[in-house]
């Protein structure tokens, strides 16, 4: 049984599942379950001056049934009151005083406002804060969340502020809103940050209501864009924490990951990536804080699979396995196999390959009536598609394939001295009307 | 007599159920579901209309390939067609219940009041069709929707042909099949019931009055066996067990039920004599299992509700004193030739108050013969070529009536393909004939 406990920029925690800041968050009475429940922290819902939200408040993308594979909402900060809060945030903590407890904030941009709230959390046991220059609605509007983190400068000496207020770890929470997700973290680190959390939500509009034409979620006869979470998200997420973990400026600085994330496959790839610390919103709001049981229970199995004692030893293994096109072997060469014992005659490799990618798959209706399909490997540019859209486990694969090609990048390529020559590609088209 | 039925088809799915049905539909290419159809229905088309909530579409989709969609939906072999061929079943996974889409697609406009279907000019040729069975109201519906004037006659009652007399209740209740012979009336084809063609209208009449004339009379009586005792009570032919069926129910509490035959009507009557309340029900056939006609899955439902198969015997008389009393078989057995045999000093009798005959309809060779340039087979099914036109090139003809008997969709295909074609003709051809 591995070893899940971690240390997040001096904050420890007894394993990387944290709550992020949201509705799972809100009071006291719900962390104190999620910690029964096995969850390692929780990063409070965001405190600052309470709010007065709408009614009717989130969206969502469902994908050919699977409900809620993107979550928007357009909900705020807390709407209850500090003193409220202050009091739960200790209660937490005389009960749990070996669970983190991170608390996030935003309040207006003005030092000594900081350096109150700021003040109140440490005095009630918080064991680490979270500056929520992320949130891209409601708040940005009055110069608070993305409207912070939208602007290095303004992202840099707030969290200069914090800092010099701050006794506990300062941790700052990304927008993804944003160009170069670098600069915002250069700045985080600029200020003192020690550690940075993202993603927050992305600005989005999940659709429209086709009967009286208002977007959701619908606010009487109006909506407003949201903010965009959920499993939908994960990929942009990863790649920016991927990009962060790889910059050298901000190598080493503790990252909090968060977005889409619902396994411990997902945790596996964000401490890949350089997470020490994940942190779930949507997931729990779908299904309940009881996901952190199969998070546990696989992430420990797959480190025991991988001969790991520790999480710690996952983290960071895919950074440098993130590198620039240019950089790639082009001489690398796979080609779809199909498994015909497997295959289901279906025919939906067929129609990608043939309509969306290189018309290198072959189909006929066999005797007995069936779409048979073969690759042809002539053609076959090693896409993936078909392994891609095929419905059945293991029939599709990629196969790599040697033919004495030299290891060489585009860069090398390119250069004056080239190391060998490219393994040719097919190329499409060139037969029509005949040559 | 009791007012229960016992028995109800599957309700239709809720919005929820056909939902989820349709997001596990793979969406394959040159679906095997709608190459199993014989109405081509682009089967995963309709069932992406139904996930992307558009169920206009979706019923279109079907209704043009089968404008009897509603019906086939309930009274398809699918698990020998469409659902029989679906790839999931490799995958060793439930194929998608195509059948219950089809209905959750079509019930909507076909028994609603969702005008599809915009009535067209009228072309001012008429059509004549013999028999408003799914042959005839497949191909009437097809040429009304052509702006062709269609005059339908039925010998029966009522109008439908078998979807309202003959299939059974746990798959479609008459009052369905009827509402769906009304859907096709709205398309504007005129039906006259209880008009038999031959007597109440001669066919001299049916020849002047119509440009164009579609046979599709099916088949007939389920003929006697020529038995001693054949004339006691309770000897009667399946299709008229059933039929009666269609319109009241019956308590069998109490009999016991003989259904002579292997087929397709064999194995509706033993189930629905089983699940009418029979304390026996037997299906006495001839041949082993594996040579009956009767589909797979019927005989499984016939199984699960009770009743037994008696195998490898040959009906020779039935015995009784005014009524029923037994059944009388030889054992039969495969000769040295290959040709199935009695066996000697085999008898036996099975104790019974009921016997059903369902040993093969009778071919309306009479009738047929009567008609001009109209040839029938051997085994008495009408002559026709690839565009189901018959000798005489002003009648065409399909269903039961040229295939001897198979489903409603082969009805459907024939009479759609034949509409098709006698457009054609009517449209090249000088008026006023
Ligand atoms: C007991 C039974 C159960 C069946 N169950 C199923 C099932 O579950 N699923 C399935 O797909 N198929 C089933 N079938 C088969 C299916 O019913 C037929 O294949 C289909 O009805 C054939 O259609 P049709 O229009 O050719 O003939 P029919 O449905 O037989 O219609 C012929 C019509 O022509 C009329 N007619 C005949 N002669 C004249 C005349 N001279 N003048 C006027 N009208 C005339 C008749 O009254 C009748 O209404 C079943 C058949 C039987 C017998
Ligand atoms: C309803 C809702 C309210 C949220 N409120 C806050 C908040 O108050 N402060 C904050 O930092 N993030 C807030 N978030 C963002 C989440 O903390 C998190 O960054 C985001 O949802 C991505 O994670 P996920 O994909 O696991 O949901 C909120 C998200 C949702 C859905």
């Amino acid at each position: 049984m591995a070893d899940l406990s971690v240390n997040m920029c001096g904050i420890d925690s007894p394993n990387p599942f944290w709550l992020a800041s949201a509705p799972p968050t809100n009071t006291g009475d719900q962390i104190a379950r999620a910690f029964d429940a096995g969850w390692g922290g929780a990063v409070w819902k965001t405190l600052g001056e309470p709010i007065e939200n709408v009614y009717s408040r989130y969206s969502s993308i469902d994908v050919n049934g699977q409900k809620i594979v993107g979550l928007n909402n357009i909900e705020l900060i807390t709407d209850r009151s500090l003193e409220m809060n202050l009091i739960e945030i200790e209660e937490v903590k005389r009960r749990y005083p070996d669970h983190a407890v991170v608390v996030s904030l935003m309040v207006e941009s003005n030092a000594d406002a900081w350096d109150e709230i700021i003040k109140q959390v440490e005095q009630a046991g918080a064991d680490g804060i979270e500056l929520n220059f992320g949130c891209p609605h409601g708040m940005s509007e009055r110069g608070m969340g993305a409207a912070v983190g939208q602007v290095p400068d303004y992202t840099c000496d707030i969290t200069g502020w914090a800092k010099a207020s701050a006794t506990v770890p300062v941790l700052v929470k990304l927008t993804p809103n944003i160009t170069d997700i670098r600069m915002a973290a250069r700045a985080a680190k600029n200020g003192g940050a020690d550690g940075v959390s993202l993603i927050n939500t992305i600005n989005s509009i999940t659709g429209v209501d086709l009967d009286n034409f208002v977007p959701r979620p619908v606010v009487g006869d109006k909506s407003s864009h949201g903010g965009y979470c959920g499993p939908a998200v994960k990929p942009i997420a990863l790649n920016m924490v991927a990009s962060i973990a790889a910059d050298p400026f901000t190598e080493g600085l503790p990252i909090s990951g968060i977005g889409g994330i619902a396994t411990w496959q997902d945790v596996a790839e964000y401490i890949l990536l350089g997470s020490t610390t994940i942190q779930v919103c949507t997931a729990v709001m779908h299904y309940g804080y009881r996901i952190v049981e199969d998070m546990a229970e696989g992430l420990s199995n797959y480190l025991d699979s991988k001969g790991m004692a520790s999480v710690n030893e996952l983290r960071g293994l895919s950074v440098a396995k993130v590198t620039d096109w240019q950089d790639l072997d082009i001489n690398y060469v796979v080609k779809a196999d199909i498994d015909q014992d497997k295959c289901i005659h279906c025919g939906l490799c067929y129609v990608a390959c043939q309509d969306g990618a290189h018309q290198a798959i072959g189909a006929e209706r066999s005797e007995d009536d069936k779409t048979n399909v073969w690759i042809i490997e002539d053609a076959c540019v090693g896409c993936n598609l078909c392994s891609l859209v095929c419905p059945v486990q293991g029939c599709i694969t990629m196969e790599e394939r040697e033919f004495g090609q030299t290891h060489m990048t585009w860069n090398e390529y390119t250069s004056d001295a080239s190391p060998g020559d490219l393994y040719p590609r097919p190329k499409h088209g060139v037969t029509i009307g005949g040559d | 007599m009791s007012t229960k039925l016992g028995f109800a088809p599957l309700p239709t799915m809720t919005a929820d159920e056909a939902l989820s049905e349709a997001h596990r539909c793979l969406m394959c290419w040159d679906a095997p579901c709608t190459r199993a159809c014989p109405t081509s229905i682009d089967v995963p088309g309709f069932i992406k209309r139904i996930a992307h909530d558009d169920l206009v579409g979706s019923a279109r989709t079907i209704l043009d390939a089968n404008i009897l969609g509603a019906s086939c939906a309930r009274v398809c072999p699918t698990e020998v067609l469409c659902a029989g061929a679906c790839v999931l079943n490799e995958l060793h996974e439930r194929p998608i219940d195509i059948g219950r889409l089809q209905a959750f697609a079509t019930d909507d406009v076909v028994f609603g009041d969702l005008g599809l279907f915009r009535s067209v000019e009228s072309t001012g040729r008429s059509v004549g069709i013999v028999g408003a069975g799914p042959a005839g109201l497949a191909c009437g519906a097809e040429l009304a929707r052509m702006g062709h004037d269609v005059v339908m006659y039925d010998a029966n009652e009522k109008p439908g042909g078998l979807n309202t007399y003959g299939v059974a209740n746990y798959k479609m209740d008459q009052q369905t099949a009827i509402r769906e012979v009304s859907f096709v009336e709205s398309l504007g084809v005129e039906i006259r019931s209880g008009t038999a063609v031959g007597a109440d209208v001669s066919l001299d009449d049916l020849f002047k009055n119509h440009d164009a004339v579609f046979l599709g009379v099916g088949l007939g009586a389920v003929p006697a066996l020529g038995l001693d005792g054949e004339d006691l009570n309770g000897v009667e032919d399946a299709l008229e067990f059933i039929a009666a069926l269609r319109s009241a129910s019956v308590d069998l509490t109490g009999q016991h039920v003989a259904v002579i035959g292997g087929g397709n009507t064999a194995i509706d009557s033993v189930t629905q004599a089983a699940l009418l309340g029979a304390d026996r029900v037997y299906l006495v056939y001839r041949r082993g299992r594996d040579e009956m006609k009767a589909y797979p899955h019927d005989i499984e439902r016939a199984l699960t509700n009770g009743v037994d198969f008696i195998h490898w015997s040959a009906p020779k008389r039935i015995e009784g004193d005014g009524s029923v009393s037994a059944l009388v078989c030889d054992r039969t057995e495969y000769g040295s030739d290959g040709k199935l045999q009695t066996t000697e000093g085999s008898e036996y009798a099975i104790p019974v108050s009921m016997v059903l005959r369902a040993t093969g309809q009778e071919k309306r060779r009479s009738f047929l013969e009567q008609i001009d340039g109209v040839a029938v087979d051997a085994s008495g099914r009408v002559t026709v070529d690839d565009q189901f036109r018959t000798g005489n090139d002003r009648i065409w003809a399909g269903g039961d009536c040229v295939n001897g008997g198979k489903e409603v969709v082969n009805a459907v295909a024939h009479g759609k393909a034949a509409a098709i074609d006698i457009d054609r003709v009517l449209q090249s051809s000088p008026r006023g004939k």
